[in-house]
């Protein structure tokens, strides 16, 4: 029996995990207390349940638990590693590199880097959306302080080659910097073995609360320092002031530790389940794969039908589905994604784009209902599509004129 | 955002999709919007030159939910107008008729838009000069 509507948004969130809410219950309630009241019993409560949290978030990273600086998701960690490392290097220079698929939180917090007078390269990704580690290599200078490159893309779950562009980085004795939002919990993440210095990432993303994440800032060989951007009471060493969320944080860490212990049977079960969909999907006449094939997350696959509108295809099922995409038309701006234009996409593909994020609850019932239903949709708009009968007539599109709006 | 069930039944159930052939001498075809802005449309009307009734009104549509159905309520519409009835069709009209949110205006636009076209497509083959329209403005 299929339970409607179905979820395939899980790049967007995750639900929590109910082993997640279950850890962080009592602390609403009976163990309510302050982390960074060191003189009674309440306390001391909160404080060691933040520190096994921390452990537990640490260990799914391969981190030192000091490492972890707790913030309130990944936005912040973002802008607390950029703009932190760019006022605490502003003597070794002012230039960063980053790419132009990145999340909003690092291309914006890149962009007012830009107005305080910092300079950034944000390096074009290929067509398959992995960047060029030879163009990475020619875009350093001696004043780079910063590298910036996500471990995965939110939008077509490609993955970052992290080990060879934190070799270059080395090399060179820049940081790296990871907004790793999408990978941890998914795929094996490791800090040391990747060589990334400071890692961005989220707890909602990975079956756990909104509203809490983290930043890693790696503490030795070498050690590296952001400049606090939120002053206060000194929590967190000093470099992330507020008092701490302690449900959240215990959440988060409970979390980590089951995307820890299930991470190698979750990974297998939701990439066949993906594979199946993507493969389905793409027996689609004109249906194409949109970011590399095999640098991947197990849980993504974005795919453009060409000829249908994203969000009229949407419209066929989304009582039903929940997924997403790249289509002007869904988003305020009536500007399509600008991760797909960035792979090269034309206009039209980028609208005819859909992402599906698969997740741990996931069931092969769903996915074959999904695949029915877009299927039905995309056949049934392609009868109404002007632009499905000139291709099938043969007509060139680039010849005629369009009444441009 | 949550759609009006005449929308929904448009975009569902949409009336008059198909192809007139456009070259015949009392169809008119109009052909608004770009690929690349995710939006096109395509309207067609066959007038009988007797009466100057539209007898028929087909469309084709790639474009979000609100375009399919502002086609398909505009194709229902012109059927037993006349021609010159046919370009007072007015984009709020279906806007109101469908309840469509402020960001989807400029689909209904596009409606109207490809009905203007349809009947300056009919009147130029016909040898009447083509009607001059203002700009639309929510584009
Ligand atoms: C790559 C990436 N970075 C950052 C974020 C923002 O995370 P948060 O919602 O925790 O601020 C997201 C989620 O939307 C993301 O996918
Ligand atoms: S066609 Fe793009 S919003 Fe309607």
């Amino acid at each position: 029996m299929l339970n409607f509507p179905i979820y395939l948004d899980h790049n967007a969130t995750t639900p929590c995990d109910p082993r997640v809410v279950d850890a962080m219950v009592p602390y609403f309630t009976s163990a309510f207390g302050n982390a960074a009241s060191r003189n009674h019993p309440f306390g001391w409560q909160a404080e060691e349940a933040v520190d096994i949290a921390r452990q537990q978030v640490a260990s799914l990273i391969g981190a030192d638990p000091k490492e972890i600086i707790f913030t309130s998701g990944a936005t912040e960690a973002d802008n607390l590693a950029i703009k932190g490392v760019f006022e605490m290097y502003a003597t070794k220079g002012n230039h960063i590199i980053t790419c132009n698929i990145e999340h909003k939180a690092v291309l914006d917090t890149c962009k007012h880097i830009e107005k305080e007078g910092g300079e950034v390269t944000y390096l074009k990704v290929m067509d398959n959306g992995l960047i060029d580690l030879a163009e990475l290599e020619a875009a350093i200078r001696p004043t780079t302080i910063l590298i910036a490159i996500m471990y995965a893309n939110n939008e077509i779950g490609t993955v970052m080659p992290m080990k060879e562009i934190s070799a270059i980085a080395r090399k060179k004795g820049i940081p790296v910097f990871s907004d790793a939002t999408q990978a941890v919990g998914k795929i094996p993440v490791d800090v040391n073995k990747d060589g990334i210095d400071l890692m961005a990432f989220t707890a909602h993303k990975m079956y756990g609360p909104k509203g809490v994440g983290a930043l890693y800032v790696r503490r030795k060989n070498p050690r590296v320092k952001v400049t606090a951007q939120i002053d206060g009471g000194g929590h967190e060493r000093g470099m992330r002031s507020g008092t701490l969320n302690v449900p959240g944080i215990v959440g988060f860490g409970k979390a980590c530790e089951i995307c820890l212990n299930e991470m190698e049977e979750e990974t297998a079960r939701v990439s066949k389940l993906r594979d199946k969909l993507q493969n389905a999907l793409l027996q689609i006449e004109e249906s194409y794969l949109n970011g590399d094939k095999e640098y991947k997350l197990p849980h993504v696959t974005n795919i453009s039908f060409k000829y249908v509108e994203g969000e009229g295809l949407m419209m066929g099922f989304n009582k039903n589905i929940a997924v997403s995409s790249g289509s002007a038309c869904t988003s305020a701006s009536l500007e399509p994604s600008y991760v797909l234009k960035a792979l090269g996409l034309g206009d039209d593909l980028a609208h005819s784009s859909l992402r599906f994020g698969l997740g741990r609850f996931t069931t092969e019932d769903q996915i074959d209902y999904t695949i029915e239903q877009v299927t039905q949709t995309v056949n049934k708009l392609r009868d109404m599509s002007p632009l499905w009968e000139m291709y099938k007539e043969g007509i060139d599109m680039n010849s005629i004129e369009w009444a441009h709006h | 955002m949550s759609y009006s069930e005449k929308l929904i039944d448009h975009y569902q159930n949409p009336k008059n999709v198909g192809t007139l052939d456009k070259n015949k001498q009392n169809v008119g075809t109009g052909l608004v919007g770009a690929p690349e802005c995710g939006d096109v449309m395509r309207l067609q009307i066959e007038v009988d030159d007797a009466t100057g009734l539209i007898t028929d009104a087909k469309f084709k549509t790639f474009g979000c939910g609100s375009a399919i159905a502002s086609s398909s309520l505009a194709t229902e519409w012109l059927k037993g107008k006349s021609v010159n009835e046919a370009v007072t069709i007015d984009n709020m009209a279906i806007v109101e008729e469908l309840n469509l949110p402020p960001v989807k205006i400029h689909c209904s636009v596009l409606a109207e838009d490809a009905i203007k076209a349809a009947v300056n497509d009919y009147r130029k083959k016909n040898g009447l000069p083509e009607l001059k329209f203002e700009e639309s403005v929510v584009h």
